[in-house]
């Protein structure tokens, strides 16, 4: 069993509110905190190797240090806690269950940064998890963590909760900041990046939940010691939501570098695939990565074992990995039909997409409907290529990366399962494909 | 100053200058084709993607290639950057594709459209679109809408450039039009059918890169290859009052601003210039407009036939030389 850091304590008796939480040493990191100079928490965050939880895998330390210090101009954090990736749910049950790591990572950060007013961002959705985060910054306001002069430092901080209105691309940063600016939700065209012009044009950094609360333990044991959790550039524990045909679905907090073998088949965390059956894909980020066979996931295509960790699950490339995105971790069984699969993603990012650049208004939609003729037994075989000739026009093309989003897993279906297309089109729509390889004595791909 | 290579050729440029603003500055053939940036909005670009270029050099200091291709109207310069346009096939099958996107809900309606013959998609997908639609779909559609009692706006067309809404936010006093809905079934229209009612408004007709905002006074009047356009002013105490009249015969049939090779108007006018002031006698004519476009607006002009002479005996004498 890993070392957990986030979702520690969780059995404890009111660790949602704020005494709970204290007694289980909550908001010792804050005073810690609170007698070290901002600049050395930055660098202690550099030491750890922390990288962007939200799915890209940025060094946190570097993006805070990007931060551009005018004189005379405000500097904000906003926590991004719109989190509406499909098959995403470890930043809900962190808020959930541990709300004031959230605000105790938010209260440490902002003093790193030298912001006096932040945000959490948090998806419409999500109603209850935002009056349980405004119960807690209630709490913290009234114990004296949050307002003027925090603990007798002299640093003041104002911790609002905005609520969004329930579109997936406000948690892309810049929609995030024009959301929050009471705008439309389009991303903003860059450069200039948040760090320099953000919210109301002041420099800001937008990190993810869990990123945030990272901080928390990061300062509690020291950037060093958690440096030394997991392998290479990719350190300290992540949440993993694992959805899909498992024994054990749900939140895990794994120290990165876990085997994805025995991710999948332990009994510490998934405890292997439902009812006996095999492993047939896996999409292991969350909807926007590319979707990998069962061969593939659990060994690369040098033949070791994949990690769960940023390089080792990209390792291939897109060809034949993938990423670790935002921990999404989505299994399916052997009777699952990736197309199926691929149509309910498609008709997600169809929906999503803000409609602002081209390739991606167009794109997503002209994907979904050549997706659901194929579903319904009317596709033909140039489908497949059109398919991938759109995809290809998408990728990179678009001002924000929802484009991206929804080109990888329409590109990474038909490079790994090009044959469930053909089988879907050569039996007009057949449900069970499984049958269909069966029948014709086919090798599933 | 900062230095830029496009497409091989080098120039040297003010700071903060895009690469789309360079390019225009070495001209020809490596501009970059524009849907949605307009010079005179602020803000405008990024959004259409039909500039892409790609940087092959990100600059001197950091000589890097981008990794993606990046949008030449937004993208500022570097001292020692190096960028490819047409010289990259990868760009030019990304162009296409945008090209393809933007066509594929378009209605294709030019015959019956006012804004064929002048229309930037008109030439943009001569250039770079597909000879066959791929889309084998209902095309989405919308009901056809009055925005003000001079403009119509008919949705179909309309390839969410921005470009108008740039004009409501800057020009006119407040804007009541705007963006409705979200991706494919995004739309521009106003607020519970708001009239856009302003002396400005008319100017969104003029910025519009195809025919979905056009002159209702104009509507199915003539094409526009058949009119002549004459430079004419008059003393207007809103705008500048130089505007390009299109006459057919003695009637002057529309009142336009004037626009330069981009496209783009060299100064807004305001609606009692475009609508309101139709004779010959409220003008002072300058004479012919000069139309520095290879669309079909150019044709029936003088100064075509005298290129198309000195084409034919460019080509005359190309023949020669290869015969001899």
């Amino acid at each position: 069993m890993s070392r957990k850091l986030l979702l520690d304590n969780l059995d404890k008796p009111g660790i949602q509110s704020l005494t709970g939480y204290s007694d289980n040493g909550g908001y010792e990191a804050l005073r810690k905190a609170l007698q070290m100079k901002p600049e050395e928490i930055v660098s202690e965050v550099q030491k750890s190797g922390l990288r962007g939880r939200g799915g890209a895998g940025f060094p946190t330390g570097m993006k805070w240090s990007f931060i551009a210090k005018p004189e005379g101009v405000p500097r904000y954090l906003v926590c991004n806690a719109d989190e509406s990736e499909p098959g995403t749910f470890k930043d809900r049950y962190l808020m959930e269950h541990k709300p004031h790591i959230l605000i105790e990572g938010m209260i440490i950060s902002s003093f790193a940064l030298g912001a006096n007013t932040s945000y959490i961002y948090i998806r419409g959705e999500m109603m209850y998890v935002f009056h349980i985060l405004q119960k807690a910054i209630d709490e913290a306001y009234a114990a004296g963590y949050l307002g003027k002069n925090i603990l007798g430092s002299g640093f003041n901080l104002d911790l609002h909760v905005h609520c969004g209105a329930g579109a997936y691309i406000c948690g892309e940063e810049t929609a995030l900041i024009e959301s929050l600016e009471g705008k439309r939700g389009n991303p903003r065209i860059k450069p200039p990046f948040p760090a320099v012009k953000g919210l109301w044009g002041c420099p800001t950094v937008v990190n993810n939940v869990e990123t945030i609360a990272a901080v928390v333990p990061i300062i509690k044991i020291t950037g060093e010691e958690y440096a030394k959790i997991g392998i290479g550039k990719s350190t300290g524990t992540k949440l993993i939501s694992a959805s899909g045909h498992i024994n054990k679905p749900g939140v895990y907090e794994i120290e990165l570098g876990v085997p994805v073998e025995e991710f999948i088949y332990s009994d510490a965390y998934c405890g292997g695939i439902k009812n006996g059956k095999q492993l047939k894909a896996v999409v292991a980020g969350g909807s926007s990565v590319p979707v990998l066979p069962a061969h593939l996931i659990l060994k690369t295509a040098a033949g070791e074992p994949r990690l769960m960790t940023y390089e080792s699950l990209a390792d291939g490339g897109f060809a034949t990995g993938t990423m670790l995105g935002s921990g999404g971790f989505i299994v399916m069984d052997e009777d699952t039909s990736v197309v199926k699969n691929l149509w309910t993603f498609a008709h997600f990012y169809h929906h999503e997409s803000c409609g602002q650049c081209s390739p991606c208004r167009e794109g997503t939609g002209w994907m979904y409907r050549i997706l659901n003729k194929i579903l319904n037994g009317k596709g033909e075989m140039k489908d497949i290529d059109l398919l991938w000739n759109i995809q290809g026009n998408i990728e990179g093309k678009t001002i924000c990366p929802l484009g991206d989003a929804a080109a990888w897993p329409v590109a990474s279906s038909i490079r790994h399962f090009r044959s469930e297309f053909e089988a879907y089109i050569n039996n007009h729509g057949m449900k069970d494909v499984k049958h269909y390889y069966r029948l014709n004595n086919l090798q599933e791909a | 100053m900062p230095k830029v290579t496009i497409d091989g050729h080098t120039i040297e440029v003010p700071e903060g200058t895009t690469i789309l603003e360079a390019a225009r500055k070495i001209g020809g053939d490596i501009v970059p084709p524009t849907m949605c940036y307009y010079s005179k909005l602020k803000t405008s670009g990024g959004y259409c993607r039909t500039c892409l270029v790609k940087v092959s050099k990100g600059s001197e200091k950091d000589p890097r290639p981008m990794p993606k291709p990046v949008a030449s109207c937004r993208q500022t310069v570097m001292d020692g950057m190096e960028v490819q346009n047409i010289t990259s096939p990868e760009i030019l099958d990304a162009r296409a594709g945008v090209v393809e996107f933007l066509l594929i809900n378009h209605p294709l309606d030019c015959p019956v459209c006012d804004q064929a013959g002048e229309c930037n998609l008109q030439d943009l997908s001569y250039e770079h679109g597909h000879e066959v639609s791929r889309l084998d779909f209902r095309k989405r559609t919308f009901p056809m809408i009055d925005i003000g009692d001079k403009i119509k706006l008919h949705m179909n067309r309309c390839i969410m450039c921005y470009r108008c809404v740039k004009v409501a936010e800057q020009l006119c006093p407040e804007r009541v039009h705007g963006v409705l809905n979200r991706g494919w079934d995004s739309e521009i229209s106003t607020y519970i059918e708001q009239a856009v009612d302003n002396e400005w408004s008319g100017n969104m007709i003029d910025v519009c890169p195809v025919g979905a905002l056009t002159d209702k006074t104009f509507r199915f009047k003539s094409r526009v290859w058949f009119t002549k356009p004459v430079d004419a002013h008059r003393n207007c105490p809103t705008c500048s009052g130089k505007v390009v009249l299109w006459y057919q015969g003695e009637e002057v049939l529309r009142v336009t601003g004037r626009k330069d090779q981009w496209g783009e108007v060299d100064e807004f006018i305001c609606n009692e210039c475009r609508f309101d002031k139709k004779k010959t006698s409220d003008w002072v004519i300058e004479g012919p407009r000069h139309i520095d476009r290879h669309s079909v607006i150019s044709q029936n002009h003088y100064e075509e036939l005298k290129k198309l002479k000195q084409d034919l005996s460019r080509q005359k004498k190309l023949g020669e030389k290869a015969h001899n």
